[in-house]
């Protein structure tokens, strides 16, 4: 079954802004679906209408076959949301938050209470539970949403930009948090502007830019597009000139960093034995870029060059 | 596993809202419930037993007493506005309103939720400024039914308003211009220290265009037995008021109104 199902949907909003031209896109239940796109792409668009909190100016969308236009109620008991920015009463504590939110889902109260427990202590807010929520940190707060958004256990957990502003510590807990969502069944879309996030937890993507979805594969697929690989090579001693290799470009960044860029059909050893006549010494070695923003910012020029 | 929609989760999603409410009234108790209380004691000491006394009756009754149904009525009417708007827009400018949004409760339930909240406020004010109104005049109750009746209705219709107000408002300021500009004059005007029959000519027609003076007529007859208007009048107007209210708010909900995109 699919947990999401677009189609066509289109949104201008009344300042007519074209958000979404048509888009058709589908995530299938179990997945954890990487949705990313440029500031402004219609990202956060798409998300508000599968949450019913935009309304659309065309189109359907379906989560697990239940249309969120037709059948509200019954599509958003399915839908847990992680909100881009922070939106619970600052002036309440994060138990009585999350045991509220459960109850307009319909759970009693006995079990969201037990619930509440069980996910904040999960994301390690419970030592903060019956504080103001207004005297939590920044990360604490992403957190809360999470907790928040899992406390009805919902089938679908979109999450915008849930790490956004989050130290790595955190980052990399929360990244285990949500993977064990995943692994229990529920299905997951992220949007990220942490591409790596994208690459190391989702199996599927969407790329979406002036409204429009130009890439939708796995993250599989998409990475094997990625034909030019760059490298960054330390070298042990400086150097003033650099020596000539075919297919192969490089550039001195400083006297002893050089960036080599060339195909991924290419072998290294090539690059290594010139270097070696040339008696320079390399002492270490990184890829330069995340692979998915390289593949990431392409997609979004070669758009943005369609376009003009 | 997601959860069912049923007639028990709306429920309990009223439950939940209700809850929430009563919660933040009484967390700012010293906000929401006393200085109302002040404010008709105030009245009670000012119009009723200094100013009362050289006026003498009204309707044929002690002035003092002829003005506690106002009073009660007008506490009633200004806490049941006030508490929606407050509420309402303060989730809507913080952002919470959102978690009601995205959740599967229809609009009706949210409103139900959000209207009870602001009569709980309304009548435990109303029930506050009867205790000091009798503690000056005496416990007065002519017919339970009609009192408890109208002084529901009358919460109800107002919270209806309040929350038109509080939908339709983009900043705080919008939400004190028609408690300010409309409610204050209506409520003043609607016969809480003087009986409409006083009025002249063609002002009393004019008066029997604001439908508080419905309101504070019913309820005076409901505790002391007299009205300027009569009771069935007062009813229909009243329930016809809400009715519209309720249409208006329900369907600005249903389109997301100021709330949705």
């Amino acid at each position: 079954m699919k947990a999401l199902e677009v189609n066509q949907l289109k949104k201008t909003y009344r300042n007519g802004v074209v958000a979404l031209k048509g888009i058709d896109l589908s995530v299938e239940e179990g997945d954890f679906f990487a949705l990313l796109g440029p500031n402004g792409a219609g990202k956060s668009t798409l998300i508000g209408i599968v949450s019913s909190l935009v309304n659309a100016s065309a189109g359907e969308t379906k989560v697990f076959d239940i249309s969120v236009q037709k059948q509200r109620s019954r599509a958003m008991a399915e839908i847990g949301l992680v909100p881009q920015e922070v939106n619970f009463n600052q002036f309440e504590k994060p138990f009585d938050i999350v045991v509220n939110q459960a109850g307009y889902y319909g759970v009693p109260r006995g079990v969201a209470k037990e619930r509440a427990e069980y996910y904040l202590k999960k994301l390690s807010l419970w030592e903060p539970a019956f504080r103001m929520a207004r005297t939590l940190s920044g990360g604490m707060k992403r957190r809360l949403l999470i907790a928040r958004a899992m406390v009805h256990q919902p089938r679908l957990l979109i999450l915008d930009e849930p790490t956004a502003g989050v130290d790595i510590e955190i980052r990399r807990s929360m990244w285990k948090f949500i993977s064990e969502i995943n692994a229990a069944g529920t299905t997951v879309i992220l949007t990220t502007h942490y591409l790596e996030e994208a690459e190391n937890l989702c199996r599927n993507i969407a790329i979406i830019d002036h409204g429009e979805i130009v890439e939708n594969t796995s993250i599989k697929h998409l990475l094997g597009k990625l034909d030019i690989e760059t490298f960054v090579l330390d070298l042990r001693e400086p150097i003033t000139s650099l020596p000539e290799l075919d297919g192969v470009e490089l550039v001195l960044r400083d006297p002893t960093t050089i960036e080599a860029s060339m195909p991924k059909s290419r072998s290294l050893n090539r690059l290594f034995r010139v270097l070696e006549e040339h008696g320079m010494e390399v002492c270490s070695m990184r890829n330069k870029a995340n692979r998915l923003e390289e593949l990431f910012v392409r997609l979004v020029n070669l758009d943005q060059e369609d376009a003009a | 596993m997601s959860v069912e929609v049923s007639a028990r989760s709306y429920w309990i999603g009223y439950q939940t809202i209700l809850i929430k409410e009563i919660t933040r009234i009484l967390r700012i108790w010293a906000q929401t419930l006393i200085p109302p209380v002040i404010t008709m004691s105030l009245y009670f000491v000012i119009f009723g037993a200094i100013i009362g006394r050289r006026v003498g009756e009204m309707g044929g009754l002690p002035y003092m007493e002829f003005i506690v149904p106002g009073l009660i009525m007008l506490s009633v009417i200004t806490n049941a506005y006030g508490n929606i708007t407050s509420s309402f827009f303060g989730a809507k400018f913080g952002k919470h309103v959102e978690e009601l949004l995205v959740s599967p409760l229809p609009p009706w339930i949210i409103l139900a939720g959000y209207v009870s909240g602001a009569v709980f406020r309304a009548l435990t004010v109303g029930v506050l400024v009867w205790l000091v109104a009798a503690f000056f005049s005496g416990f007065h109750m002519y017919n339970v039914a009609v009192t408890i009746s109208i002084l529901f209705l009358t919460a109800i219709v107002f919270s209806l308003a309040g929350f038109i107000n509080a939908i339709y408002a983009q900043k705080f300021d919008d939400i004190s211009i028609i408690p300010t500009f409309v409610l204050q004059p209506l409520t003043y005007l609607g016969g809480v220290f003087f009986s409409v029959s006083l009025l002249p000519g063609i002002t009393q027609q004019i008066a029997l265009v604001n439908p508080i003076v419905y309101m504070v007529n019913a309820f005076r007859y409901g505790l002391l037995g007299v009205s300027d208007i009569p009771l069935w009048i007062a009813y229909a107007i009243t329930l016809g008021f809400g009715t519209v209210l309720f249409v208006i708010c329900l369907t600005l909900l249903k389109r997301g109104i100021g709330l949705r995109s």
